[in-house]
């Protein structure tokens, strides 16, 4: 029954924060790229201040998957790294956080790229 | 000196024409009319930009060998696409050993090509001229666009880059005159917004057609067709609009090659197709077929382009456009 | 007509985006898409995982199956129904990384693929990684003054 809830609460929060860019990208002339930046700020603003830890304690899944998540990581990275190592941490914790994301990334990315061509489009 | 509406005094033929496309054009209604198609897209070769060459020099044999010539029987090459430098032409047409000029008009290359060469044509300086322009949806996707395999959404007023090459041969003896020539004048109206490339085109178009009726003792009424290439949906509703605010009315024999090459629903092409490629082959598979076998007897037909770069348009600038008329008769 | 009028009379005429039903794609999908995430993350944490690590090993499965979608030439046709249904999860992030390996490769491994594979998601490393850091130096100033 747990899982169902969490499951429920991840759907809705993660819908809606993909209906929030959708509408942005529909009614304003925000390209994807534009959008996908915004998040991502909106993700360590939104931490920073306290607000995406309750989002992640609710939603889990729901607020970590979309990109507003890849910033509550950094911020949280940022947090910690500052906490031990003093102001270095403010360079070193973001990337460390995100790193397992990013890396994999570039590896499955290039993996990709050694293995499929693009195809023609219909 | 002529200045404005352009009669060439040697009037100029159109021998022969070949078109060559891709699966997705080769489905659409005009399908069966093309002399040429491909199964993937990639004509043998190992990239797009590589496979768009192949289509222009496929495209420009063929016209030849209708035409029963070869590479002695043309003075000059007039050839352009819509890939950077425009490779798409200078690749695919070294084969030849035959003058050539490079041309970017971007949509309107097709047009531009035949005012030019009926010009060389008209003032005895070359006899027979070879015009040939192409576009690949896969490889301006990558320079104009995203990567092929991103995913996004496109907007409602989007075109579809048509994957084809349509060749020409301008000279003596074809059934099929070009009496007149026009022109454009570049245009920019403010559009800068590259997913709405009619909107952006249709200012260009209605100044030529304009200036045409105006200079011309001609009304729309005396042509079967007046042939748009490409405005695709959105800009032909705003040419069809805005020329009848100005006392012009095209609404009758107006068609579009952007709408004519695909089922826009069926084949979610959006506005309908686009690129150098659209309205040559367009041209060649179905209003020259309807000239020569007499469907058609007196069209005008403008080419319209728009004129941008990837980086004028992250500067923030609008796109200027430019549309060149030419009319063909069979009369 | 001027520019200005001419931008105001094409805009009014303009055909807008389905808003509706794209909001309802996106939500569904995007919902989904979450889901897979959470359930993910439950499994490896009964597993034994941390929050955390579990997190990020959801984001590594989820980019590992993306950059397959994308290869095989499926990823774009589902992002066209789902919009920012595919594009705000890591997903999106993911096939604006395998896309341009994959489109670049006809360029070289160094030049195409190494140079380009970050056009799409760069901006949002750079702009992620800076404000991480920028929010680090205040954070510093923070602890400072409270502690």
């Amino acid at each position: 029954m747990d899982i169902f809830l969490n499951c429920l609460y991840a759907f809705i929060t993660g819908g809606i924060l993909c209906v929030i860019a959708q509408i942005l990208i529909d009614k304003t002339k925000l390209t994807p790229a534009r959008i996908l930046v915004l998040y991502v700020c909106a993700g360590v603003v939104l931490t920073a201040v306290g607000l995406y830890d309750y989002i992640v304690e609710f939603a889990g899944g729901g607020a970590t998957v979309p990109l507003t998540g890849f910033g509550y990581a950094i911020a949280k990275g940022v947090e910690k790294a500052v906490a031990e190592k003093g102001l270095l941490g403010a360079l070193t914790g973001g990337i460390t956080a995100t790193s397992g994301g990013i890396t994999a990334a570039i590896c499955f990315g290039y993996i990709a790229s050694l293995i499929f061509s693009a195809k023609r489009k219909d | 000196m002529q200045k404005g509406i352009i009669k060439p005094k040697r009037t100029p033929t159109l021998i022969s024409t070949y078109s060559v496309v891709g699966k997705k054009e080769h489905d659409g209604p005009l399908g069966e009319l093309f002399d040429e198609y491909c199964e993937d897209d990639k004509f043998g070769k190992d990239s797009w930009e590589k496979a768009e060459s192949e289509m222009q020099l496929r495209a420009m044999k063929g016209a030849m060998s209708k035409a029963k010539i070869s590479d002695d029987g043309v003075d000059i090459l007039l050839a352009g696409d819509l890939l950077n430098q425009c490779v798409g032409s200078n690749y695919g047409l070294e084969k030849f050993d035959i003058s050539y000029l490079g041309l970017y008009g971007a949509c309107s290359t097709c047009a531009e090509g035949l005012g030019i060469a009926a010009c060389f044509y008209g003032g005895e300086i070359f006899d027979t001229c070879g015009v040939v322009t192409s576009s690949h949806y896969c490889a301006s996707e990558r320079q104009f666009r995203f990567p092929i395999e991103y995913g996004g959404q496109r907007a409602p007023t989007a075109q579809w880059t048509v994957t084809g090459s349509g060749a020409f041969i301008v000279g003596a003896g074809g059934k099929i005159k070009i009496p007149e020539v026009l022109f454009g004048k570049t245009k920019d109206m403010g559009i800068t917004d590259i997913n709405n490339m009619g909107a952006a085109m249709a200012p260009a178009a209605i100044d030529t057609i304009e200036r045409y009726f105006k200079e011309s003792t001609h009304s729309p009424e005396d042509f079967d067709l007046i042939i748009t290439g490409d405005l695709g949906f959105e800009g032909s509703e705003i040419l069809k609009d805005l020329l009848l605010k100005d006392g012009i009315d095209i609404r009758k024999n107006h068609v579009d090659c952007g709408l004519m090459i695909f089922e826009r629903k069926k084949q979610d092409t959006h506005a309908g197709g686009s690129g150098c490629g659209c309205s040559a082959s367009v041209l060649s598979a179905d209003i020259i077929k309807n000239l020569e076998d007499k469907t058609l007897s007196d069209v005008l037909f403008i080419g319209t382009g728009a004129l941008m770069s990837p980086m004028t348009l992250f500067q923030g600038g609008s796109i200027p456009s430019v549309a060149h008329l030419v009319r063909l008769s069979s009369k | 007509m001027n520019k200005k009028e001419y931008c105001e009379y094409v805009e009014k005429r303009a055909k807008k985006s389905p808003i509706v039903k794209n909001c309802a794609c996106a939500f569904v999908i995007g919902g989904l898409i979450c889901v897979i995430g959470e359930l993910l993350r439950e499994l490896y944490m009964s597993a034994g995982m941390e929050k955390t690590d579990a997190s990020t090993l959801v984001s590594v499965t989820l980019v590992f199956i993306t950059a397959v979608l994308t290869g095989i030439g499926i990823f774009d046709n589902i992002a066209k129904v789902a919009g920012a249904g595919t594009l705000v999860p890591i997903t999106g992030f993911a096939n604006a990384v395998a896309s341009p390996a994959i489109d670049t490769k006809s360029e070289g491994y160094i030049l195409g693929v190494g140079a380009k594979i970050f056009t799409i998601a760069g901006p949002v490393i750079l702009y992620g990684t800076l404000s991480g850091a920028i929010y680090g130096v205040i954070y510093y100033i923070c602890t400072l003054i409270w502690w």
